[in-house]
């Protein structure tokens, strides 16, 4: 891991201070300083905790630990390594299914349209974590609104942007 | 003045009045906003959760159009969409195997040169040397400037003076006649993309948020991010629920904001498609004193 | 004509394992111009000593080469053994064919050759040596203190105690330094002023101390043994010789609002003030960045009032000359103080203040006298959280390093607050314990266990206010890394100790060197810890790098041995490894123009402008430059920098440098 993203382990010298301004600390199961010790301890078998741990796909990417870590340990860069490579190892933490369903209904929205469809993207969602009756009562305020276009605009080379879908995929093995 | 533009997908639909108040505010100052042909949606979160190479590919295609289209400066007005594009371009500035491997994947040759400019850098220097003169009114109310964490991280790409207490937004209030509150949430997380998939978790967040904006006498916040905006304003009956209090108070763009100072009627910057009724800030303007 | 002597160590089985040690003196032996070669065991050892005395006697040698280990081993022994024998030490080179060839290359025939070529190089050095003579320079004894807190202090008593004259500069009012703004000391608790103070005054009472406070170095030039300086007297606009100290100036002075630096920024003093009321000497000074009589012109009640009429706001800045002989460096350190820690609030929240401002509230004779109060309202803090390392061991904010004192300041201080407010609670947030001196960690453990104050390992991520109260979110990674909230009262950061703000002009003025974070450099980290670079300048105390006082004590009487080893004789002994410039002989004199480069390029400040003037009319004849022999350390720069090769260097001559490398290429010259 870290020659592909370039963060190397032994800078941490486990502090906490991620742990102590992560807002989803209250939530986790495994903390960010510890998630990073055993990146640095390299104990057999804990690998997988990691990889099926609920605390990777609950971190928000807002940075607050990279930002603060003395060490300028790049933390977020670690927790998107793990996310890549749990859903690559088929590790994902069950709890997190939502949140995958989410991530994975957004790209396939992109990559259909170029750009986010609103409808698209909840129906999709819908679909996949059958939490049907979410959100429904705001869908007609958001049309009202003019928010909520069922027909937006596509971007006109999308096929630019299935391309780049399909290559990124063969290059990197397939994880969609 | 022109100056090149890339809404992102929020500004097309769910935070259109985001992009309709930056119209209302830059026409007003003679600053044309050009919109970047075909351009493409940034990735967001689900592109470098799941992919590396994507959440660099997916910006990249736009860097590169915008890049060909001639233009040399873009303002990115939604947080999210300007952290993803200015990753991108820093990655594939540091690392030329990168920067090959993805012109491979977009088709598209480009040299990462183009200069991205967050709302508050293109505020600073395109409309605040105009602004004196077409501002008439004040805000003349609390305001708790939010910023979220996209504006503020990564230090490097964002570039605020002070990344743990901003004050470009304060400016900008203070030019609108707002008086800005001392909080102590400014760049707290507000549960980003989990609107859909863990709403408890915004409500949570965007509750601890909003709690010590009233408390500290805020009568409305500011944001400069879609998403922090959907949070605070689509989400809010969830977190009243979350936090059993009853706070009503709204949540503004800070285009918006300006905007009202800038005596452009309420409706052209789209204040009545929040979901938190933005009345009581519309009727605290006063005229300003000459 | 040149008979040299080769004599071959085997170093035990260090050279000899791996170099043919017989065949390089069997080679060396064919060399012309040597006159005997030898090989044996140890050649440092007496007998091998004994051996090389009798070839010199008995083959008549005019020079020596010992092909051994490195120069900086036993370059100094064999000196002595050429001495006994009766030819000049510096006719005696020594050939490295330990550290690099030996220890540095396997086995082989090409290592043997390796030695055999630098004994040849070697060789031909040594035919072209001369003789040289150490050079002596004439010492004044005087030594000049830089700093009066307790590292100056300390060395100024040993110094003068030792029956020399010692000049004592302080730039504050007082001397003292930190240690008087400290409440109690670890990890005795002894009262700091208590044990200070008497320090102070027989530094004030010394017959052979010169004590000047308010004053700083301003410039400082010559050589160690005779150093020029000068120094600046600052305008104290008050009579010393008149004034009693009573202090009615100060009590009607009516400019009562500017922050007192001696109490960290936590009260007021006056325009005209003493620091403290131990202050040595105990007279005052006027800020004339502040006072109203100096910005405005009016005022003038401490003049009227004064009843032995010491007020004189006529005085100007005096200078002093000073010729001293060594100086000691003991200008000490600060801690960071600014808003170094955005996401702490300090500087933004009043309840949040640093170690030396804790210091002040503990002290007795601190604004709250000696009680522990919150800034803000005055009211008696029930939690007090302490953070360990803010700012030390930080590489995103520029201090790597670990300030050494605050694990054992913290400590102290969270039992200070305990014993003086038993029902209150102290929290420390720490990342290790660094307490490793004398009694330093029975004294931590006497916090845990006896004063009951709560460790938690962890860092904290944020602090901010709400409601009159500091909440401080870290984490007790112990714990399992759980996240721990606690809403304090006040919050104390240990803060880095930084140099001084002005650290890097005055290393400059005194032409020493300091690193990256502006702390002076020492010679050598190991074995020369009190001695800079530039000879006859001493360093002692917490200028050097973060420091206890015991340490700082203990390198202040080192600094201080020195000094007093250096004036042990009316003359220094210098090495005569210097660059020299040619003369010869009227009209010519030199082939020097006196273009003066090698005075730019000249790292130590050895070379003066020296003008030739005819002996009877005093006319200019020749402007050339002239090595100061007490300065020069014989780098070399002058000589690779001349543009017309006018100076040299003795014993690493250009024509035998040029000789080593023929000899090198095997090609005659």
């Amino acid at each position: 891991m870290e020659e592909e993203i370039g963060v190397i382990t032994s800078h941490c010298y486990q502090c906490g201070k991620c742990t102590a301004g992560c807002p989803l600390n209250e939530d986790m199961d495994i903390m960010p300083s510890q998630i990073l010790r055993i990146l640095q301890a390299e104990l057999p078998g804990y690998e997988d905790k990691l990889l099926s741990s609920l605390s990777i796909w609950l971190c928000l990417a807002c940075d607050t630990c990279y930002s603060r870590c003395p060490q300028e340990v790049k933390l977020s860069q670690v927790m998107d390594f793990l996310r890549q490579e749990s859903l690559r190892q088929n590790k994902v933490n069950p709890k997190a299914k939502d949140i995958l369903s989410f991530h994975k209904a957004f790209l396939e929205t992109i990559e259909k349209n170029g750009k986010l469809n609103e409808v698209w993207l909840t129906l999709n969602y819908k679909l996949k974590s059958l939490n049907m009756l979410q959100d429904v009562q705001k869908a007609p305020s958001m049309f009202f609104k003019g928010k909520l276009n069922p027909f937006p605009n596509k971007v006109q080379n999308v096929e630019e942007i299935e391309r780049i879908f399909k290559r990124v995929s063969e290059n990197e093995g397939g994880n969609k | 003045m022109k100056i090149g533009f890339y809404p992102g997908c929020s500004l097309e639909s769910s935070s259109k009045e985001y992009s309709t108040s930056l119209f209302a505010v830059a026409e007003k100052c003679g600053v044309t906003l050009e919109e970047i042909k075909d351009w493409s949606c940034c990735g967001a979160s689900a592109a470098h959760s799941l992919s590396h190479d994507l959440s660099i590919a997916l910006p990249a295609r736009t860097l590169a159009l915008a890049e060909n289209q001639g233009m040399t400066e873009i303002v990115i007005p939604c947080a999210a969409c300007y952290g993803r594009l200015a990753a991108s371009q820093q990655a594939i500035i540091n690392d030329e195997k990168v920067h090959q491997r993805i012109e491979g994947y977009i088709d598209l040759k480009f040299a990462g040169s183009i200069k991205l400019l967050t709302i508050f850098e293109f505020l600073q220097k395109y409309i605040f040397p105009v602004a004196d003169q077409y501002i008439v009114n004040k805000l003349n109310q609390k305001t708790a400037c939010y910023y979220g964490c996209l504006l503020a991280r990564p230090k490097d790409l964002t570039k605020l003076k002070h990344p743990e207490s901003p004050m470009e937004m304060e400016v900008v209030m203070e030019k609108a006649g707002a008086t800005p509150v001392d909080w102590a949430f400014k760049t707290e997380c507000c549960g980003a993309g989990f609107s859909m998939s863990r709403t408890d978790i915004v409500a949570k967040l965007s509750g601890k948020i909003l709690e010590d904006a009233a408390d500290r006498g805020a009568d409305s916040i500011i944001v400069a991010c879609p998403m922090c905006h959907s949070n605070l304003d689509l989400r809010r009956p969830e977190i009243k629920k979350q936090i059993k209090r009853d706070i009503d108070i709204p949540v503004l763009f800070i285009t918006q904001a300006l905007g009202l100072s800038m005596g452009i009627p309420a409706k052209d910057l789209g204040l009545d498609k929040h979901f938190v009724p933005t009345g009581n800030t519309v009727s605290c303007i006063v005229k300003k004193e000459a | 004509m040149a008979r040299i002597g080769v004599f071959i160590c085997h170093c035990g089985e260090n050279i000899s394992a791996t170099v043919d040690v017989e065949k390089v003196a069997r080679e060396a032996e064919k060399l012309s111009g040597v006159g005997y070669a030898m090989d044996y065991k140890y050649m440092c050892s007496d007998p091998g000593q004994t051996k090389i005395i009798e070839a010199i006697k008995e083959h008549n040698l005019t020079g020596i080469v010992v092909g051994s280990c490195s120069p900086r081993m036993h370059e100094a022994t064999f000196r002595k053994v050429a001495e006994k024998a009766g030819i000049n030490p510096y006719l005696c080179e020594i050939a490295n064919i330990r550290e690099q060839v030996s220890w540095v290359h396997p086995k082989s025939d090409a290592t043997t050759q390796k030695a055999i070529d630098i004994v040849r190089t070697l060789v031909q050095k040594v035919k072209r040596d001369s003789a040289l003579f150490p050079i002596k320079v004439p010492v004044t004894k005087t030594a000049l203190v830089v700093g009066g807190g307790i590292a100056g202090i300390q060395a100024a008593l040993d110094i003068a105690n030792a029956g020399h004259q010692v000049i004592l500069v302080e730039k504050s009012p007082s001397i003292g330094g930190h240690m008087s703004q400290l409440s109690e000391t670890f990890p005795t608790l002894d009262c700091s002023q208590c044990i200070l103070t008497p320090r102070m005054v027989e530094v004030a009472q010394h017959p052979n101390i010169t004590l000047h406070t308010y004053a700083e170095v301003e410039s400082v030039s010559g050589f160690v043994g005779n150093f020029d300086v000068k120094v600046r007297l600052k305008a104290r606009s008050v009579d010393l010789s008149k004034c009693t100290g009573c202090g009615t100036c100060w009590e009607k002075c009516p400019n009562k609002k500017i922050p007192d630096e001696f109490n960290a920024g936590l009260s007021f003093r006056t325009a005209i003030y003493t620091p403290f009321p131990q202050a040595v000497p105990n007279k005052p000074v006027i800020d004339r960045e502040h006072c109203t009589w100096f910005l405005k012109g009016k005022c003038g009640l401490c003049a009227k009032n004064c009843p032995t009429g010491a007020i004189n706001y006529d005085t100007q800045d005096e200078f002093i000359d000073l010729k001293v002989g060594a100086i000691v460096a003991a200008t000490g350190f600060d801690i960071k103080h600014t808003d170094f820690f955005p996401e702490y609030g300090y500087g933004q929240f009043k309840d949040v203040i640093d170690g030396l401002q804790f210091e002040r509230l503990a002290s007795a004779s601190g604004p709250t006298g000696g009680e522990i109060r919150r800034p803000s309202d005055g009211e008696i803090p029930e939690k007090i959280v302490f953070l360990a390392c803010s700012g030390s061991r930080d590489k995103a904010k520029g201090i790597e390093y670990c300030s050494k004192i605050c694990c054992m300041y913290t400590a102290k201080h969270a039992m200070l607050y305990k014993h003086k407010h038993h029902e209150g609670n102290a929290y420390i947030f720490y990342m290790d314990i660094r307490s490793a001196g004398k009694n330093y960690d029975e004294f931590v453990r006497r916090a845990v266990e006896e004063d009951d104050v709560h460790y938690i390992r962890g860092r904290v991520s944020r602090i901010y206010e709400k409601n009159g109260k500091l909440i401080v979110k870290g984490v007790d990674t112990l714990m399992n890394a759980e996240p721990i909230e606690i809403e304090a009262d006040m919050v104390v950061l240990a803060t880095a100790v930084v140099a001084n703000q002005d650290a890097e002009s005055v290393a400059q003025k005194m032409h020493i060197s300091y690193d990256k974070h502006h702390f002076f450099a020492e010679a050598h980290p190991k074995l020369r810890p009190v001695e800079t670079n530039t000879a006859g300048i001493m360093l002692a105390g917490a200028c050097q790098t973060a420091k206890d006082i015991p340490d700082t004590v203990s390198q202040a009487s080192a600094a201080a041995s020195k000094v007093i080893g250096l004036f042990s004789a009316d003359e220094m002994t210098r090495e005569p490894v210097i660059a020299v410039v040619n003369r010869m002989m009227p009209p010519q004199f030199t082939t020097c123009t006196g273009c003066l480069l090698c005075m730019e390029v000249c790292p130590y400040h050895a070379i003066e402008r020296e003008e030739i003037k005819d002996r009877r009319t005093g006319e200019i004849l020749k402007v050339a430059a002239k090595v100061n022999a007490g300065l020069c350390q014989g780098c070399g720069t002058c000589v690779a920098f001349c543009r017309n090769k006018s100076i040299d260097l003795q014993g690493f001559s250009n024509q035998q440098m040029l000789s080593e490398v023929m000899a090198l290429l095997n090609k005659p010259f």
